[in-house]
């Protein structure tokens, strides 16, 4: 061990930060929804995969994912400690140096990426290191305080992991986890402006350019709803290409109705509406949307392999 | 050399102590990660081996 000599005392600083702060670094709640959607692109794929390499590449993009999370907060920490929603992450409140973040998440970028390489295959691991540095550079660096198209490019990093669940599975890309990228990456504009709609004035105190500041929140309410009506439709489609059954299908249908319909109510907001309760209520349906779509597609999916084994 | 020595307070104690049975804990999940899948990719053949 090095003996390091001449330390200055105020240099010497000792952390407070407990593993959880770590922890709070991986945005355990955007994580959730990345595991639960890898999940479902995984057995959804067709063929099988030992169960134990099946976890082991779930946890591989959970960690990759939760890295970019803390790249995002080592570069964005003064953007976050200016909005109400962010400050009270690890880095604004000084629990955590932006150095530490950093080395976090370039640490289990690494790990995550070399992992998956190296006990499932390489397609998954460049997929994931692809997603890595598009949250981390595309989005977080470049886009993000640069265009109100942030989140539309953006939200592709997010919209990955069924592919790299299927890619983990099969070791190619197909329509079929295409088709799930395009759910999330259509329902992300939505989703996130009617976050945007009614923190508009956070985004603007930290200069963040989202679409509500820059474009109007009139000219924001009308690209969401457009984005549903394309988004409804595309949901519907692995029951028309013969994917999954119209059980999905019918389901897919009557939540996409739902989400025009809170889309629709958004844009019927009157323009003086500071509560704007029809966009707090499309966020809150957001969630509940595209966990419900991917739940259903992996049932779905799952209940026609087990029905196909007991008849064989 | 005493005087170098620097002081925690209860609660950095108890955040280290909390860092590192994190750190324990990922490092050994790690060994066993690898460990069970290195049996899993062998398979059987892990035993076809000159002894």
């Amino acid at each position: 061990m090095a003996v390091v000599e001449n330390i200055g005392r105020e240099e010497i600083r000792l952390s407070e930060a407990t593993a959880g702060d770590y922890f709070a670094l991986l945005k355990p709640r955007v994580m959730s929804l990345v595991v639960f959607t890898a999940i479902v692109g995984l057995v959804a794929a067709p063929g099988t995969m030992n169960p134990f390499i099946a976890i082991i590449a779930i946890v591989a993009i959970a960690v990759g994912a939760g890295a970019s999370g803390a790249l995002n907060m080592w570069y964005d920490a003064d953007i976050d400690n200016v909005m109400s929603r962010t400050s009270k992450r690890p880095v604004p409140l000084g629990r955590v140096l932006p150095g530490e973040a950093l080395a976090f998440g370039l640490v289990l970028s690494a790990l995550s990426v070399l992992t998956l390489g190296v006990l499932v295959n390489w397609l998954s691991a460049s997929l994931l290191a692809f997603t890595i540095f598009f949250y981390a550079v595309i989005y977080t660096m470049w886009l993000k305080r640069s265009t109100p198209q942030n989140i539309v490019i953006g939200g592709a990093a997010g919209a990955i992991p069924p592919v790299i669940g299927w890619a983990a599975a099969t070791g190619t890309v197909s329509l079929e986890s295409v088709i799930l990228f395009l759910v999330i990456f259509l329902w992300t504009p939505p989703h996130f402006w009617a976050l945007a709609l009614f923190k508009a004035g956070d985004y603007g105190r930290a200069g963040v350019p989202m679409m509500p500041n820059v474009a109007g929140e009139l000219s924001t309410r009308r690209q969401m709803f457009f984005y549903a009506l394309i988004l409804a439709p595309l949901a519907v489609l692995p029951a028309v290409l013969g994917y999954v059954s119209w059980g999905y299908g019918i389901a897919a249908v009557a939540l996409g109705a739902g989400f025009v319909w809170k889309t629709w109510a958004v844009l019927a907001m009157s323009s003086d509406d500071k509560v704007m309760k029809p966009a707090k209520q499309l966020f809150a349906y957001s969630i509940v949307y595209l966990f419900a779509i991917f739940a259903i597609y992996l049932v779905d999916v799952v209940a026609w392999r087990l029905m196909a084994t007991i008849g064989a | 050399m005493d005087d170098k020595l620097v002081t925690m307070s209860p609660a950095q104690k108890k955040a280290q102590r909390s860092r590192n049975i994190a750190i324990g804990v990922a490092l050994a999940v790690l060994v066993v990660l690898f460990y069970v899948a290195t049996i899993v990719k062998f398979g059987p053949s892990i035993l076809d081996r000159p002894l």
